[in-house]
């Protein structure tokens, strides 16, 4: 199963992070300090995999791939595929890109709860489900939907009232 | 107007998006503590709001701070949370949940209240909703979580929508791991899943299967036939990579199934195109299907492939395979090894370490010498943590099992010393062992590790090196012990004594000072006894006197160390060919006899004995009062036999003459008591040897000696005149710190090392050994860690690939100049101690107990169809569970770790003193021991090792035929 997901810049700080085990948040901090030593340390044209046996146990593998100023890291174990991962990988950011339309970091800073969404489509508990990018798509797009529907909903009488309010 | 303060709390509010704004106007490196805790407070009053919008928005603030600037909000925050989660608007609702799945743990204290929500959103007609709460389930479930809502749950794996079904699928994964008794319930339609027309589903059943067979294979094995299907059938990679997981287990545990994958597997290997797959049929093939050849010979081709991709990722996965393959067949390794051997060079750090632990994987017998000739070229070029990796990797290869690789031990003890003078040399204390490990183990090497030994202690640059330091004193031990095999021992004492000693830590330089006594009483008694000696050396050495005659000696210590490699080779080629006729080994005894003695008298005059006793004064007296016990305790004893001897040796000068009669003298009784000593042969000592000593009557180890002092504390203890060398542990100050210093400093120092000597010697030249030597001290020294120059590495490498083109082949008839030395073992448990057998843990136990109960219930059909949790099933289980954990744990036994032989023979060096003491006693067990072994080791030494493997196998498959195997597959 995957055990982690993390995103973070190229200063080491974290823009998500997503543990399918749970991990105080002071261990998860500390846990980005060591990925991100690791990871800067390392030159642009070697392998996208680090032996992270250290930092999440026996068996647990950590691919990372850099896309312009983030890093992508995936933790996970031997009922995965190395290959497979760095595929997933692939289509996560392809989602983003379809959702975000040239996604950048910027849109993943500010775009917190979207961003959390758009994983959740593509892993539960661990387990991958999706790993076609325009069934995300299509499936955020509705929940989104459903969300502004909602809070429009809560912004017509408060608009009003604020109005009246004046 | 009326409308509340909360109103105007919203009108106002910040958005997550203003925090966000707020957040990234701080510039990088100041700090935001301020901002964040102005924020926290505001939330803290925004999220009490009963305006649920209000609520959602501080909520949404907490959360991006609580997961990205770790402001912890579980402890203040729960209630919120799930408050909005009851919210009739998706939005909140949502906002809600991944607060709770972010912050919220098993152990939450509120997450009682969120059950009865949560079971409403699983059966909400909005599959977003339902879909939230299954993925929220996933990051909080617990025991009584996973009582209460696995129904909701189970009824939702056959829900007509697929978005929902394969949701629930995969967070019934999660239940089973807090509560095993759920798969009894949901095993059959989980198996009916995998034969659901909808992938997505297909893939999240399988995915939830391998989970399963990861932790415990044997549940999965009678669902072979459906994986099978799905195996031949499917066309979706994700799926396939499951499938192959889930079969590789499976086939460890049930060895006829590899003959119905193979094909299946080869077919998927020829014609995918996905690399990932690829790498998943090779890694299935490689691991449990090795015994198909054309498999293997397929997988192998992929795995070069791999191998010489330029994508540095399929080349480590590629190297990966291979060391997978390299436990079973040596050849795919072989076959590949130039590719391996370039991968050394690689500039990342993982593929240069798998390359190394594959080089280390070929290493025979046959090829030990060269590979690591390649080996240690390729750590004189590399980074420091590399560098020192090969050097663990050729220490730990060469000394497992007792250096049973090893055929040329003046080969492996030369290398050992060539290790102490490369630059990054960290393994200080390894080679330290292996050397002391050897002198003790094979009496044929003695003179080659003095050899060693001496070269390494007259470079003064080596002292300014503090991670040499340990192998230094192994190296003064050596010399010190065996000093009868010494060409030189005034040299050797000279290397003791030099004043760069200083920069040695005090627990070293006492080995260094106590070896100068050995040589000292060494020189005495050669010069005081030489007929003894004479005859001593040649008994204690089967006929080959080590010492050269007088014309070599001038010779040597003028000329080259190659120069003294030839000599030494020469020598040793003499003595191999003197062994093939016993006239020969006569005629040389005599010759060598004759040769002896008047070396002796040119060696051991009387101006030459008094220089090195005043020398042996000079340097020591000023330590007599260190504050170091263990050095000055050894000062004083070294000092004391100088005194005795300095009043006796006029006398016996004058008495003696020309005569031999300085035998009779009292400072010959003497020296012949301490030459006596110290000529006892050291021999290794089983772990076990203190355990053998039997216990004699009336001794009680028991008793409480605390009351001893009441009855003797006014008698004063005699003072030992004996010698204790305690191990030379280097205290924790003189490792790391001196570090960074000394490796800057290392050029200049070693420079400075070279002029402080000869400084020394010119000052004090009338304490050096004089022209004894005739020689010329040259004033360089050569620099010990000089980097070679840097030539091009891709030469270098191709070089190095040309070279071990052979190297790599297992020659037919090695052509050894001599046989493998005798190596003494001791018994049957040094070095191999059984680890503690781990237990599975207890939920992965309980999974596997819960479902064996599901499939043995109905393993005579797996097919009939609904099956019910009967009764008689869930009364067996607590029997079933006691057995599999007996299973698990026999499984595990056979994973005893070879512990290596190095580390049983450190207390050994230790115990020295006091085996010395006890020796009388000990001794009948030991030689008992010895005896025994040394027979059987000489043809034994491979079986042993073959056994236990063999052992181990003969197990394995006798556990794996218990499951129970669906024949209508086989």
């Amino acid at each position: 199963m995957i055990r982690a997901v993390i995103v973070m810049n190229d200063q080491g700080k974290p823009r998500l992070l997503k543990f399918y085990h749970y991990q105080p948040v002071e261990k998860q901090h500390e846990i980005i300090r060591t990925i991100y030593g690791v990871l800067c340390s390392r030159a642009d044209n070697v392998s996208n995999f680090v032996n992270a046996e250290s930092i999440f146990g026996p068996d647990a593998r950590l691919v990372y791939k850099t896309f312009a100023t983030l890093y992508f890291v995936f933790v996970f174990d031997a009922s995965e595929n190395e290959l497979a991962i760095l595929d997933l990988m692939q289509v996560f950011v392809e989602t983003l890109d379809k959702c975000f339309s040239n996604v950048c970091e910027l849109d993943i800073v500010f775009n917190f709860n979207k961003v959390h969404t758009i994983l959740d489509e593509i892993i539960v508990g661990g387990q991958v489900l999706e790993t076609s990018s325009s069934e995300v798509v299509k499936a955020v797009d509705e929940i989104s939907r459903l969300e502004k529907a909602s809070n429009s909903i809560m912004r017509v009488p408060k608009s009003i009232s604020a109005w009246q309010g004046r | 107007m009326l409308s509340s303060p909360s109103l105007m709390d919203t009108l106002f509010q910040r958005s997550l998006e203003d925090l966000i704004k707020g957040l990234r106007l701080h510039l990088p490196g100041t700090p935001t503590s301020n901002f964040i805790s102005k924020n926290i407070e505001e939330i803290k009053k925004e999220i009490k709001s009963t305006d649920l919008n209000t609520k959602s928005i501080a909520l949404q603030k907490l959360t991006y701070l609580h997961s990205l600037y770790g402001i912890n909000m579980s402890n203040w925050a729960s209630f919120h949370a799930i408050e909005l989660t009851s919210s009739p608007f998706f939005g909140h609702k949502k906002v809600g949940y991944l607060a709770v799945s972010i912050s919220f743990n098993s152990n939450t204290e509120v997450l009682l209240l969120l059950v009865n929500q949560l079971r409403k959103d699983l059966g909400s007609p909005c599959e977003f909703e339902v879909s939230l709460a299954l993925e929220t389930i996933g990051f909080v479930i617990n025991q009584e979580l996973a009582v209460n809502l696995i129904d909701n749950v189970f009824v939702l794996i056959s829900s007509s929508k697929s978005f929902v079904r394969k949701k629930a699928i995969v967070t019934l994964l999660r239940v089973f791991e807090v509560y095993p008794d759920g798969i009894k319930v949901c095993f059959k339609r989980l198996v009916e899943n995998l034969e659901n027309g909808d992938v997505g589903c297909v893939s999240a059943s399988v995915g939830v299967f391998c989970e399963l067979a990861m932790r415990e294979p044997r549940l999965c094995l009678p669902l072979a036939p459906e994986f099978y299907k799905i195996l031949v059938d499917c066309r979706n990679n994700w799926v396939l990579i499951k499938v192959l997981k889930v079969f590789g287990k499976l086939a460890e545990l049930e060895p006829r199934l590899g003959k119905k994958l193979v094909d299946p597997v080869c077919e998927h290997l020829r014609r995918t195109g996905a690399k990932s797959v690829v790498f998943e049929c090779v890694r299935t093939i490689v691991s449990c299907l090795s015994e198909f050849d054309y498999a293997l010979r397929l997988a192998v081709e992929k795995i070069r492939e791999f191998l010489v991709d330029d994508d540095p990722n399929l080349k480590y996965l590629g190297l990966q395979g291979l060391s997978i393959v390299s436990r079973k067949c040596l050849w795919a390794v072989v076959e590949n090894k130039d590719a391996v051997i370039k991968s050394l060079s690689d500039a990342d750090v993982n593929i240069k370490s798998e390359a190394l632990r594959l080089v280390m994987a070929m290493v025979s017998e046959d090829n030990v010498t060269e590979i690591c000739k390649v080996l240690i070229s390729y750590a004189i070029k590399s980074d420091p943590e590399f560098c020192n990796e090969i050097l663990a990797a050729i220490l730990s290869t060469c000394g497992s099992n007792v250096y049973e690789l090893i055929i040329d031990f003046d080969w492996y003890i030369s290398l050992l010393g060539e290790m102490a003078r490369i630059q990054h040399c960290q393994k200080g204390e390894e080679i330290e062992n292996q050397l002391i490990d050897i002198g003790m183990r094979v009496r044929d090497v003695r003179p080659e590790l003095v050899r060693v030994g001496r070269d390494l202690l007259i470079d003064p640059a080596l002292l300014g090196n503090p991670f040499i330091h340990r192998i230094l004193s192994a190296a003064a031990w050596l010399c010190g012990e065996h000093v009868q095999f010494t060409k030189n021992p005034f040299e050797v004492m000279d290397a003791l004594l030099q004043p760069r000693t200083n920069l040695l830590p005090a627990s070293i330089r006492a080995v260094y000072i106590h070896s100068a006594f050995k040589v000292l009483s060494f020189c005495l008694h050669s010069y005081l006894l030489p007929n003894e000696s004479a005859s001593s050396w040649v008994d204690s050495d089967a006929g080959e006197p080590y010492l050269l005659s007088e014309s070599e000696i001038l010779e040597t210590s003028n000329s080259s160390a190659l120069n003294d490699d030839q000599i030494y080779e020469q020598r040793v080629l003499n003595l191999a060919e003197g062994a093939s006729s016993i006239e020969n080994v006569l005629d040389t005894n005599v010759a060598q006899e004759q040769s002896t003695l008047p070396l002796k008298k040119g060696l051991f005059t009387e101006e030459s004995i008094k220089n090195l006793l005043s020398l042996v004064e000079t340097a020591l007296r000023p330590l007599s009062g260190s504050h170091e016990v263990e050095i000055q305790e050894r000062v004083c004893n070294i000092l004391g036999l100088i005194e005795l001897m300095q009043g006796e040796l006029p006398n016996s000068v004058i008495q003696g003459g020309e005569n031999f009669e300085k035998g009779e003298s009292k400072a010959s009784d003497f020296i012949k008591l301490v030459h006596d000593a110290f000529s006892e042969d050291l021999g290794p000592i089983s772990l076990s040897a203190q355990e053998r000593v039997p216990i004699p009557d009336g001794l009680l180890l028991e008793e409480n000696l605390n009351n001893l002092d009441k009855i003797c504390g006014d008698i004063e203890l005699p003072v030992s005149t004996s010698f204790s060398l305690g191990r030379p542990v280097s205290d924790k100050h003189d490792s790391v710190p001196l570090f960074n210093n000394h490796d800057k400093d290392e050029s200049e120092l070693s420079k400075e090392s070279t002029s402080l000597l000869t400084e020394h010697r010119k000052r004090h030249g009338l304490y050096y050994l004089s022209s004894d030597k005739k020689e010329v001290v040259s004033d360089y020294y050569p620099l010990a860690n000089e980097p070679e120059t840097q030539g091009n590495a891709n030469d270098v490498t191709e070089d190095l690939v040309k070279l071990t083109e052979q190297s790599f082949f297992p020659k037919k008839k090695p052509n050894h100049v001599k046989a493998r030395p005798t190596v003494v073992k001791l018994d049957e448990a040094d070095g191999r101690i059984p680890s503690v057998t781990k237990k599975l843990d207890s939920a992965n136990t309980a999974i596997s107990g819960a479902v064996q109960d599901v499939l043995l219930g109905n393993d005579t059909n797996p097919y009939s169809s609904q099956v019910k949790p009967s009764d008689k099933l869930s009364s067996n289980s607590k029997g079933k569970e006691k057995l599999h954990i007996g299973q698990s744990i026999e499984l595990n036994e056979h994973t005893t770790v070879d512990k290596s032989e190095l580390d049983s023979s450190r207390p050994k060096r230790n115990k020295k003193h006091k085996e010395r003491k006890h020796r009388s006693s000990v001794k009948t067990a030991e030689d008992r021991d010895k005896n025994g072994l040394e027979d059987k080791q000489t043809s034994g030494h491979h079986h042993t090792r073959n056994k236990a493997r063999h052992r181990a196998d003969g197990d394995l498959k006798v556990v794996a035929q218990t499951p129970v195997i669906p024949d209508f597959l086989l």
